[in-house]
């Protein structure tokens, strides 16, 4: 087949998006959603990395710190959620071997995502609507720096992705406790504490041990899918009351900033959003570096009791973390800055030390292992957050919080290396396992080029984490804007390690697209051929 | 006294250590798990150990700065000690209203700065000449956001603000304003 020929019909032809089921259409769609808005923020990031080393005249500040709202929303909604909705979707039919509760609710999970992503960023980049991630109480509700009505469309833009979490969350548990049409009539209530971990704790106290009705990577996803749910209802409420403050703004009535507490919305916002950055993440790699593990080696894992036991201890310290992001609020109480913000937090080196570990040693019991795409990535992903975790722990000190808060140090080191390397290299890998098995044996284009984007994705991760972690030690500070090029040194290493993270993924997408084509592309977002539930193909 | 340069300079050193560490036992466990020879078994008292170490690592690295880094039971107990020198200090519409020009400190003093915002959330830092912190708060609008220092060295400082409050804020800086005298 010459290159164009490749470009249309993919890799020997032999993606057939007509041969995909709905539930193969509904994992790719989010996918390609995934990696769509993963460019957005790729692009948006290399352009802040330029800008940081040298302030761009065409873009005003307004317009950068607009860009900076939207890269943490666009990578974490549109890209993180796209990709990790979509896989959990498939994969607890398919450990659970039944099929999904809603592939349609399913798809509006992935329309809503898609649609709220692209609300909230085109809202921003129309009006610069820029109170951060963050939002500090007031800054959201500040309109003398900042559009009402950007303002307004950007929270739309939030509710709908929430909108459609709350399908996920709903599609999850249904699929785990329901019982299909045909079916003998299954313990919904039974299944959920298993899930949940519920049995699992009766375990400790009863003398006859039961049985788990659920395997570990499905109780992970369901523990992970507790904080989403959680999180998405303060997401929503939050944006609620911002709305609130725009719908009287529009009306021409201004409300009193001073009605809300901006230390209680601050403690309010970041246990919400430590369910997120501190629970989901955490539960849901771990769970899929267990998953992975043993698919890899087809054994079963080291230590799966500890490991249940430590996935349920993580999610009780996500929801008791939150103090950490206010260790520098001098309002803050003594003992929530020691008890939830150091020691609790401290938790977190130990349960995420322990995934590390018995993903390892499941890894190690299985030599020798052929060094495949979905294993490198995999290695990857435990590097970057056994990195990252610890750079986090440090931080979490109220000796050291003094001197590295709001520094380059906290979003280099601790987030993007969490982010890129850990996080997204762990996605990689289950996206290199399942790519055969959704597409019904498509073949990869290139290994050279999937060789490539391991290198340059964990080389260019890592130092770009590493250059702005220095610049943070030199008190480099995070969400401002340098004119005199105090750092731009640190910032020039760190804009050539993001041209690598560039390069590798569209090394990466080239891959892809080369392997299903671009009719193949197209083919996954036309209506399935056949109305089955299944997972994979008949013939399969 | 030890300073944030020195701390700082300790955790690069530590943390680069680390990093060495860890990616070379990445390396080596790439390389060795494509392999055969050697034992696969691996005995759960290493488990237990690691779990053991873990626990003994999150505590003490808390205990160990709160014996060594000194601002930081000057923080937890700032309200028992009596500063030698207080600045009040006002934030609004993104500038920062300083009670004189400059804030002269003798060397060795313990200074109480009370910082009040009046409208958003601001950051409250003192920055040496070379950039590097010394030390930062957040500043609440509704809160008292007050932070006790000892300065033992004499030094000119830059206050910044280190929280976003907006694009206005990019230029909340009042260079050189606090100077410690001998």
């Amino acid at each position: 087949m010459n290159f164009i020929q490749t470009f249309m019909d993919g890799e020997e032809g032999l993606f057939k998006p007509n041969s995909l089921t709905r539930m193969q259409k509904m994992i790719l769609r989010f996918v390609v959603v995934g990696l769509v808005y993963y460019l957005f923020a790729l692009v948006e990031g290399m352009l802040m990395r330029v800008y940081q080393v040298k302030p761009i005249s065409l873009i005003p500040p307004d317009q950068y710190f607009g860009m900076l709202t939207a890269h943490p929303l666009v990578g974490i909604f549109g890209s993180t959620y796209s990709i990790v909705f979509g896989a959990f979707l498939f994969l607890v039919p398919f450990l659970m071997s039944k099929p999904l509760w809603s592939i349609k609710l399913a798809n509006w999970t992935c329309g809503l995502i898609a649609v709220g992503t692209f609300t909230f960023w085109f809202a921003g980049f129309l009006t610069h609507y820029a109170p951060l991630y963050t939002l500090y109480w007031p800054l959201p509700a500040d309109f003398t720096q900042f559009s009402v009505w950007g303002g307004t469309f950007f929270i739309l833009g939030i509710a709908l992705i929430m909108v459609g979490t709350v399908f996920f969350v709903l599609n999850v548990f249904k699929t785990i406790s329901y019982t299909p049409e045909g079916w003998e009539k299954q313990d919904g209530k039974g299944l959920i504490a298993s899930a949940l971990g519920l049995s699992g704790l009766k375990n400790l106290f009863r003398k006859n041990k039961k049985e788990h009705m659920v395997s570990l990577p499905v109780a992970a996803i369901a523990r992970g899918t507790v904080d989403t749910a959680l999180n998405a209802g303060i997401i929503l409420f939050t944006g609620v009351l911002i709305l609130v403050y725009m719908i009287a703004e529009i009306a021409g009535s201004s409300l009193k900033h001073s009605s809300i507490d901006a230390l209680l919305y601050k403690n309010w916002f970041w246990w919400g959003l430590d369910l997120i950055a501190d629970g989901l993440v955490l539960i849901f790699v771990a769970g899929t570096w267990y998953l992975l593990a043993t698919l890899i080696t087809g054994k079963k894992l080291f230590m799966e009791n500890w490991a249940r036991a430590a996935l349920f201890v993580e999610m009780v310290v996500s929801w008791t973390v939150w103090s950490h992001h206010l260790m520098s609020d001098q309002a803050q109480p003594g003992f929530l800055k020691i008890l939830s913000g150091e020691m609790v937090t401290a938790f977190e080196l130990i349960t995420q030390g322990l995934a590390f570990f018995i993903t390892l040693i499941t890894l190690w019991s299985a030599r020798p292992l052929k060094m495949t795409n979905p294993l490198k990535f995999l290695l990857g992903g435990l590097l970057g957050f056994a990195l990252a975790v610890p750079a986090g722990i440090m931080q979490a000190d109220l000796g050291l919080n003094r001197i590295l808060h709001n520094t380059q140090w906290i979003i280099g080191p601790h987030v993007h290396v969490a982010i890129l390397v850990g996080l997204t290299m762990t996605l990689y890998s289950a996206i290199y396992y399942l790519f055969p098995l959704v597409t019904n044996g498509a073949k990869l284009y290139s290994q050279k080029l999937a060789t490539f984007h391991f290198w340059a994705h964990l080389l260019g991760g890592i130092g770009m984490g590493a250059f702005m972690g220095m610049a943070g030690l030199k008190g480099m500070l995070r969400r401002t804007i340098y004119f005199d090029g105090e750092y731009s040194l640190y910032m020039i290493l760190a804009a050539l390690s993001g041209t690598l993270l560039l390069l590798a993924f569209l090394a990466f997408f080239f891959n892809i697209v080369m392997s299903v084509g671009l009719k193949g592309v197209i083919g996954i977002f036309m209506p399935a051929k056949s109305d089955t539930k299944d997972l994979l193909p008949a013939a399969k | 006294m030890v300073d944030s340069n020195i701390v700082l300079t300790g955790q690069t050193f530590a943390y680069t250590f680390y990093v060495l560490a860890i990616m070379l036992l990445m390396g080596w466990f790439a390389y060795k798990v494509t392999k055969s020879e050697g034992s696969k078994e691996i005995k759960p008292a290493l488990f237990y150990s690691l779990v053991g170490f873990l626990v003994l690592l999150g505590v003490s690295l808390h205990i160990v700065t709160h014996e060594t880094i000194p601002w930081k039971p000057l923080d937890l107990n700032r309200a028992d000690i009596k500063a030698d020198k207080t600045f009040d200090i006002t934030v609004v519409d993104h500038k920062f209203i300083l009670p004189s020009e400059k804030l002269i400190i003798n060397t060795n003093d313990k200074v109480m700065f009370n910082v009040t915002s009046k409208d958003l959330t601001y950051g409250f830092g003192l920055f040496r000449e070379d950039n590097t912190m010394m030390f930062q708060m957040q500043v609440l609008p509704g809160h008292n956001n007050d932070i006790l220092w000892h300065f033992d060295r004499p030094g000119v400082y830059t206050i910044r603000s280190t929280e976003y409050s907006g694009p206005k804020g990019i230029g909340m800086i009042e260079k050189n304003v606090v100077e410690v005298i001998d």
